[in-house]
């Protein structure tokens, strides 16, 4: 829903004017929503411009990305990126994003009591 | 293989009506960089549901957004988001919003300037007339009177 959601801001926004890039690892949604430029990453949802404390990777797929604002000459282009998840595991697309991949949601109280434990956090700090 | 996200959504959700994807088949509207990137005003969005400090969190069917200072670090942020697994995501936020690697870009020039603020919203928004006629607009007029010349968004 995220790759949908942000290809049709992008193409709203291209069409007023300003040059828009869109990152998917989430190639069929990408493709049906057609954005104007994108580059894929074939990692798992929620890791679209890397891995976690892994800065040099990361940054590294976003300038390898950036690129595609300048070299994209056709409306609708997805490039792919070369970059690999797991070396060791090369069928994680088999089983991911299936089964029990969205875990239950936490009853409201629990919730409520994890919004209140941010908000504290920031108490009399709120720098806007 | 990349993962077919659209079957697998089918699966995932089977106890409702299957959702109706957006499929575009025209040609996509084309705005072409005027000047090279490194000397360009970027904006960076992400759909991740990124929160700084004590902003609201989002809720379902949230078309809002929220403006997240340029500087902001690690601790200043979180993660509200119902449809990916965001425990990477609240780790490290440059998972799904590298802000602190465009940051890094723009003081080696290969951006010229990182727009101020960033932005976040939570991408699970079932209508997407919602995010076409709600959301995008008000993006893409915040983006004008920001002066903003390519604009960078991050799925999560």
């Amino acid at each position: 829903m995220c790759h949908q959601s942000v290809g049709l801001i992008a193409r709203v926004v291209e069409a007023a004017g300003i040059p828009t890039l869109c990152m998917t690892s989430a190639l069929d949604i990408t493709q049906a929503v057609n954005p104007p430029r994108a580059v894929f990453v074939n990692f798992p949802l929620g890791h679209q411009t890397g891995k976690p404390h892994q800065p040099d990777l990361q940054r590294q797929i976003v300038r390898d990305a950036l690129r595609a604002f300048e070299t994209i000459d056709q409306p609708g282009t997805i490039v792919a990126l070369p970059y690999v998840w797991d070396a060791n595991d090369r069928q994680w697309e088999a089983t991911d994003y299936t089964g029990d991949f969205l875990p239950p949601r936490p009853p409201k109280e629990d919730a409520d009591l994890v919004e209140a434990a941010r908000l504290a956090r920031f108490a009399g700090s709120n720098v806007k | 293989m990349p993962v077919e996200y659209i079957p697998r959504t089918r699966e995932l959700y089977s106890g409702y009506a299957p959702y109706r994807w957006v499929m575009n088949r025209d040609t996509p509207p084309w705005t072409p960089l005027t000047k090279p990137l490194a000397q360009s005003k970027v904006a960076v969005m992400s759909s991740g549901g990124v929160l700084y400090r004590d902003q609201p969190r989002f809720h379902r069917e949230d078309a809002s957004y929220r403006a997240i200072p340029k500087n902001a670090t690690q601790d200043d942020l979180s993660v509200w988001h119902f449809g990916y697994r965001t425990a990477d995501a609240e780790a490290d936020h440059n998972c799904v919003f590298p802000l602190a690697r465009l940051r890094e870009l723009e003081a080696e020039g290969v951006i010229g300037e990182l727009a101020d603020p960033a932005y976040s919203f939570m991408g699970g928004v079932y209508s997407a007339r919602k995010v076409r006629e709600e959301l995008a607009p008000r993006i893409a007029d915040e983006l004008k009177r920001a002066h903003v010349e390519a604009f960078y968004l991050v799925p999560a």
